[in-house]
């Protein structure tokens, strides 16, 4: 396996007490494929990428569990190790390409500074790598291009610029964390498009963090739901997608207003608001708001918090049985 | 029967620049020939990317900006350059909701005082008194009526929009202008609000101006929808039409380009445009859209497409452009 997060808790401290930000999550990427992280904001998507990349602080956060990759255990390896994987075998995109690109200098030299520091060649070759890479991501012109600064550059341009830089050393591993969430919906279809094709052609795993489950549909093969820093559901993205089996899953996706669905339909969205995660439920952290927590009988979900099961393949966080499922499932 | 009507509103910025003496050097032409109707109690989607015009639409809409030229016709009345006392009387009946509910609500003023708000600047006293009347409101929201007293960061995002929409019930207005009002929600809260707008336009009668990019959302708490690119309307109609139908390529294109999760696709067309937006300072000539379009053709650079009823299609349906999708 490519990358295997195994019990992987983050905790931080902070004024009000301590925030259990990512909770025993355990997952894997593979070679080639792409793994659609969904949640809404604070269910921890974002949180275990920054753990995955080593970047939490380590006087604020508390971090257990074991994160392998390429065979290497990164949870608690030096931090100039790190250093030298960060942006080689293990890179980044974020949301908002304008803060990820510094203003003072060009998008070539930044792209180009990249691979200088992790394969110490020459400025011209890394300069030339870099026009290589605005080519490839679909700048045109991108040797006048290349000698812009990020504001010359519209949002999809920039993004493009950013996907550039993390893959200038082609990595194994590419994090994007809501990558299209800052781009309008005719320009988030172009880089969706354009990480599928990058990923065909280099082999890259990826992770794509994301709200939109409509963003998942078309770019992962896999996904992970998370909810108040548990993963909650796992599988396919057909499995997940077109057989959910946990009540938040059902939640999310009945919420979501389609270009399908009967407009006669009210949506049918989740009761009340995600759990402060200083004070999560106990037990099946989503009880609070589920609709069948009566169904398996009494004190259940709010006893030993559910795990995932089955441990392979499509799996979930629910002590429903699957006939009860089947019978209540919208 | 017609509450609102624009026509041919436009609304231009300076752009000013240079040294020693900032001078005017460009216009920004964010909206550039706006025509558009809200009907009573019904809601008109505006939907269109991030610097389309959107939003200047929607304060143009609310009076809280003077057009540049055109007219707003509110109620039969032509309010287009009205001044501030002229307004005074509409300005109730026309309520705005904004997209961040985080700068929206004064962080110092209790829930109370920013619903109360409205009804204490325009002299209201509604039946058993405003603070009655307050708790009415919180309830109608969805929100605890005991919580009169709370601040605004007491509350979660959604429950702020709640706030939000609640302060701007106070008057009873006939018109809301919702600017984008849920897209900084999570998906789950986002439907519970999309559910409360949709029972309060049932309930009260209230006609939305309703401005979002997400062509999902506008479909399903919209009767009409109008799409806008730099600064123009080119598909208005109603939302089946439009949305089955849809005559102009960029909405086609638009409608293309919305992940859906439906993994199989559904035989869907997909269109993918290419590069970006032109600059609304110097906009393109003819179809603004002609730069993107793959069925542009010479015309289409030397005569800007009127926003009419194409043969075929139903009444209030209607594109600005020379070369519709069949």
């Amino acid at each position: 396996m490519f990358l295997h997060v195994n019990d992987l808790t983050v905790d931080f401290a902070t004024e009000d007490g301590v925030v259990h930000a990512v909770d025993e999550l355990s997952f894997e990427v593979e070679r080639g494929s792409t793994l659609g992280v969904v949640g809404e904001s604070g269910s921890g998507k974002s949180v275990t990428s920054l753990a995955v990349l080593g970047l939490h602080d380590p006087r604020t956060s508390t971090i257990s569990g074991s994160v392998l990759f390429e065979g290497k255990e990164l949870l608690g390896a030096p931090r100039t190790a790190m250093e030298r994987l960060r942006g080689d075998r293990i890179a980044m995109i974020f949301q908002d390409p304008l803060t990820s690109l510094s203003p003072y200098h060009t998008v070539g030299a930044q792209i180009a500074e990249v691979y200088r520091r992790h394969r110490g060649t020459s400025r011209s070759a890394a300069w030339e790598r870099a026009i290589q890479m605005l080519d490839r991501v679909g700048i045109p012109q991108p040797k006048a291009r290349a000698e812009d600064y990020p504001h010359q550059f519209s949002g999809g341009m920039r993004q493009r610029a950013t996907i550039a830089m993390a893959l200038v050393c082609d990595p194994g591993l590419l994090i994007a964390d809501e990558p299209t969430t800052a781009l309008d919906v005719t320009v988030q279809a172009q880089i969706l498009d354009l990480l599928r094709e990058l990923q065909e052609q280099s082999g890259t795993a990826i992770i794509l963090i994301t709200h939109d489950l409509g963003v998942v549909a078309t770019a992962a093969h896999d996904v992970l739901v998370m909810y108040a820093g548990r993963a909650v559901e796992r599988g396919t993205v057909r499995e997940v997608l077109h057989e959910p089996r946990h009540p938040y899953t059902w939640g999310l996706l009945g919420s979501m207003p389609t270009l399908r669905r009967p407009v006669t339909e009210e949506l049918r969205p989740v009761r009340g608001a995600p759990p402060s995660l200083l004070n999560v439920p106990k037990g099946c952290p989503f009880h609070p708001r589920c609709d069948f927590v009566e169904l398996p009988g009494p004190r259940v979900c709010t006893g030993e918090r559910p795990e995932l099961s089955p441990p392979r393949g499509h799996g979930d966080a629910c002590y429903l049985t699957m006939k009860q499922k089947r019978e209540v499932a919208p | 029967m017609t509450l609102l009507e624009l026509s041919g509103l436009e609304k231009h910025f300076p752009v000013r620049g240079g040294f020693p003496v900032r001078r005017q050097i460009g216009r920004v032409h964010a909206v550039d020939g706006v025509d558009l109707t809200v009907h009573a109690g019904q809601t008109l989607g505006l939907v269109g990317e991030s610097g389309c015009g959107k939003s200047t639409t929607g304060r143009l809409a609310a009076r809280l900006l003077e057009p540049t030229a055109g007219r707003v016709l509110y109620d039969g009345r032509d309010i287009s350059h009205a001044s501030r006392r002229a307004l005074r009387p509409i300005r109730p009946e026309i309520q705005m909701i904004f997209q961040d509910p985080y700068s929206s609500l004064n962080p110092r003023h209790t829930v109370g005082a920013i619903i109360r708000g409205p009804m204490d600047i325009n002299g209201l006293n509604p039946k058993g008194g405003r603070e009655a009347r307050v708790r009415e409101l919180l309830e109608i929201v969805g929100l605890n009526p005991e919580h009169v007293n709370r601040f605004p960061h007491e509350f979660s995002g959604g429950q702020r929009q709640r706030i939000g929409i609640a302060r701007a019930l106070a008057l009873e207005p006939r018109l809301i202008v919702a600017d984008e009002p849920v897209s900084a929600l999570d998906v789950s809260i986002q439907a519970q609000v999309v559910n409360l707008l949709g029972r309060l336009q049932r309930e009260l009668g209230i006609a939305f101006l309703f401005i979002a990019h997400d062509l999902a959302v506008v479909r399903h708490f919209s009767q009409r929808v109008a799409v806008m690119y730099l600064g123009r309307i080119v598909e208005i109609g109603d939302r089946t039409s439009l949305y089955e139908s849809p005559r102009h390529p960029y909405t086609h294109a638009l409608l293309s380009a919305v992940p859906e999760v439906a993994v199989d696709g559904g035989g869907r067309e997909r269109i993918r445009l290419t590069g970006d937006v032109p600059s609304p300072i110097d906009p393109p000539s003819g179809c603004r859209f002609r730069t993107r379009c793959w069925r542009a053709q010479e015309k289409c650079a030397l005569t800007t497409p009127p926003l009419t009823r194409l043969q075929g299609d139903r009444d209030g349906h209607l594109t600005a452009c020379h070369y519709p999708l069949p």
